[in-house]
C-alpha cells in the first residue's frame, strides 16, 4: 500500500516492477551517444505521416506497443493507461493511443510527464487499484517548434541558452513481481517560479523546481546525494543543471560524480548543434527507457533518483509577459524487492 | 545567479558573418541590377528586378530547406535585407499548409511578417503626413 513518508514522499511498499520498457527516437537522437540503447531509430521523422502531429502520435504508439510486447502482455491486459505530451489538449497521446481501448488518464506536467505517468502507474499498482498499468509520453522537435516558437524553415538564430526538443518517445509497463527495476518511492513536486521570463532559457526556469523536489525527498527520507548511484534530472541541460547544483549547495547538499542530466546525455553538445542540450518530454523518457533502465537491469546502478522537470508556460502566458513556472517529480528506482 | 550561468553569444563572430553574408547579398542584388541596365532596362526597373531576384532566391531556398541553415550562421546578414522578409512569409506558409489553405496557409502566412507590415505602413503614413504638413511652410 502507498504510504506517505514525511510531507511530500510516497513510499510504495510492494515496490511495483517495471516489467517492460521501450524508447524510440528520431534521426538526430539516433546520431547521439546513446544510439545503441534505443529500441528503434527513425531516419524519417515524419514517420510516413502527413503532419508532424500525426508523426508524434505514431512515435508514441510505437513506444507503447514495443514496451508492452517486451513485457509479454497484450493491450487488453492493461488496466489503466497514463499518457501525456506537449501538444495542445494532449493530442499526440489521445490520437496515438485511441485504438488501444484501455482506460486512459491524460497527464500534463510539461516535460516532467515521464516521472508523472510512471508515478501514477506505480501508485495505482501498489494500491491494488490495478494489476498492470502503462505510462507513456513523447515530444517531437517539429511539433514543439511550430507550437512554441517559429516555423521550421524560418531563418532565425537560437541563443546559446536554448535547448533542442527531442524527437522521442518512451513507455513503461508497471506491474507486480518479476525481475525488473522497481519503484520504491515517488515524490510529487510543487510549482516553483523564481521569475525567469526567457523562453529560450527553460533550464534556468526549471532548476529551482528540481532542487525543491530533490531537497524535499532527501529531507523526507533522511538521505544524502552520495547514497545514490545516479541522480538524474530530466532536461535542465547545461545552464539549468549548474544552477540546480548551486541551489542545492545553498541548502547544504553537494554532488559528486553521481549527478547527471538527460538533456546532457542524449546529445553530443560539441558536434550536434543543440546549444545547451536536449529538452522535451521525450528527452527524459527516452533516456530513462533505454540507457538508465538497461544499466539498472545489469545492476551497474542499483539506486537511482529520476527527476523529470517541466516548464509550465504556454505561448499565451509568455506573450503576456508572465514568468515561467517550473515543476519536477521524482521517482526513486531500485533493483531490490526489499 | 542566472546571469552568471548564462553563456554569452559569440558577438564578434556573429557580426563578421552577418557583415560578410549581408554584403554578399547586396552585391548580388547590385550585380543583377547592373546586368539589367546593361541589357537595356531603365535604372528604376533594373533596381526592382534586383530586389525581385533576391526575393525569389530566398523563397526557393526556404522551400528547399536550405535558407534556415544559412541564416543560422549568417544571423542579421540574412535577416535584415529583403531576403529575411521573404523567408518570414514563405516559412509559415509552408509550415501551416497542414491546417488547410484558408485557416492554415492563408491566416498564418503573416504571423512573423505581419507586425512589420502593420507598423511599417503606419510609420510611412505618419511620415508622409508630417512631410506634407511641413512642406507647407
Amino acid at each position: 500500500m502507498p504510504e506517505r513518508k514525511g510531507h511530500y514522499t510516497v513510499a510504495l511498499s510492494s515496490r511495483p516492477t517495471i516489467l517492460g520498457y521501450a524508447a524510440v527516437v528520431g534521426k538526430k537522437e539516433g546520431e547521439g551517444p546513446l544510439a545503441r540503447y534505443f529500441d528503434a531509430i527513425y531516419q524519417d521523422t515524419t514517420m510516413g505521416e502527413k503532419t508532424w502531429e500525426k508523426a508524434e502520435s505514431a512515435l508514441q504508439k510505437e513506444a507503447f506497443t514495443r514496451a508492452l510486447d517486451k513485457a509479454g502482455f497484450s493491450p487488453s491486459q492493461v488496466n489503466f493507461l497514463f499518457a501525456g505530451d506537449l501538444l495542445n489538449q494532449n493530442i499526440a497521446s489521445t490520437f496515438g493511443l485511441r485504438e488501444s481501448h484501455i482506460p486512459l488518464l491524460g497527464q500534463f506536467g510539461a516535460c516532467s510527464i515521464m516521472a508523472q505517468t510512471l508515478s501514477m502507474a506505480s501508485i495505482f499498482v501498489d494500491s491494488g487499484a490495478a494489476d498492470l498499468c502503462s505510462a507513456v509520453t513523447s515530444s517531437h522537435f517539429c511539433t514543439a517548434e511550430r507550437q512554441f516558437r517559429y516555423p521550421l524553415e524560418y531563418g532565425g538564430q537560437r541563443p546559446p541558452t536554448s535547448t533542442w526538443t527531442a524527437t522521442a518517445s518512451g513507455s513503461v509497463v508497471v506491474g507486480l513481481g518479476g525481475n525488473g527495476v522497481r519503484v520504491a518511492d515517488v515524490c510529487i513536486g510543487r510549482v516553483v517560479d523564481l521569475g525567469i521570463t526567457d523562453m529560450n532559457n527553460m533550464g534556468a526556469a526549471m532548476a529551482p523546481a528540481a532542487a525543491d523536489t530533490l531537497y524535499n525527498f532527501l529531507q523526507d527520507t533522511g538521505t544524502k546525494p552520495s547514497d545514490y548511484d545516479l541522480i538524474v534530472t530530466g532536461d535542465l541541460s547545461a545552464i539549468g543543471s549548474s544552477l540546480m547544483k548551486d541551489l542545492m549547495q545553498r541548502k547544504g547538499y553537494t554532488f559528486g560524480e553521481e549527478y547527471n542530466d538527460c538533456g546532457l546525455m542524449l546529445y553530443d553538445r560539441q558536434t550536434q548543434d543543440v546549444h545547451a542540450g536536449g529538452s522535451g518530454c521525450g528527452c527524459s523518457a527516452s533516456v530513462l527507457c533505454s540507457y538508465i533502465l538497461q544499466k539498472m537491469e545489469k545492476k551497474e546502478w542499483n539506486d537511482v533518483l529520476f527527476i523529470a522537470t517541466g516548464a509550465l508556460m504556454s505561448p499565451t502566458s509568455s506573450q503576456q509577459g508572465e514568468s515561467i513556472p517550473g515543476i519536477a517529480h521524482l521517482v526513486h528506482l531500485v533493483t531490490t524487492a526489499q | 545567479m542566472n546571469k552568471k550561468a548564462v553563456p554569452k553569444s559569440p558577438v564578434i563572430k556573429d557580426c563578421i558573418l552577418a557583415f560578410l553574408v549581408g554584403g554578399l547579398l547586396c552585391a548580388m542584388g547590385q550585380a543583377v541590377t547592373d546586368m539589367m541596365t546593361r541589357a537595356g532596362a531603365e535604372i528604376k526597373d533594373a533596381r526592382l528586378l534586383g530586389s525581385l531576384s533576391l526575393i525569389a532566391l530566398s523563397i526557393v531556398l526556404t522551400g528547399l530547406n536550405v535558407y534556415d541553415n544559412i541564416a543560422k550562421r549568417a544571423g542579421a546578414g540574412t535577416l535584415v535585407p529583403i531576403t529575411g522578409f521573404a523567408n518570414a512569409i514563405a516559412a509559415p506558409a509552408i509550415e501551416f499548409k497542414s491546417e488547410g489553405y484558408v485557416l492554415g496557409l492563408g491566416a498564418k502566412m503573416f504571423t512573423i511578417a505581419g507586425p512589420v507590415l502593420v507598423y511599417g505602413i503606419t510609420a510611412s503614413v505618419v511620415y508622409g503626413l508630417a512631410l506634407q504638413i511641413l512642406s507647407q511652410f
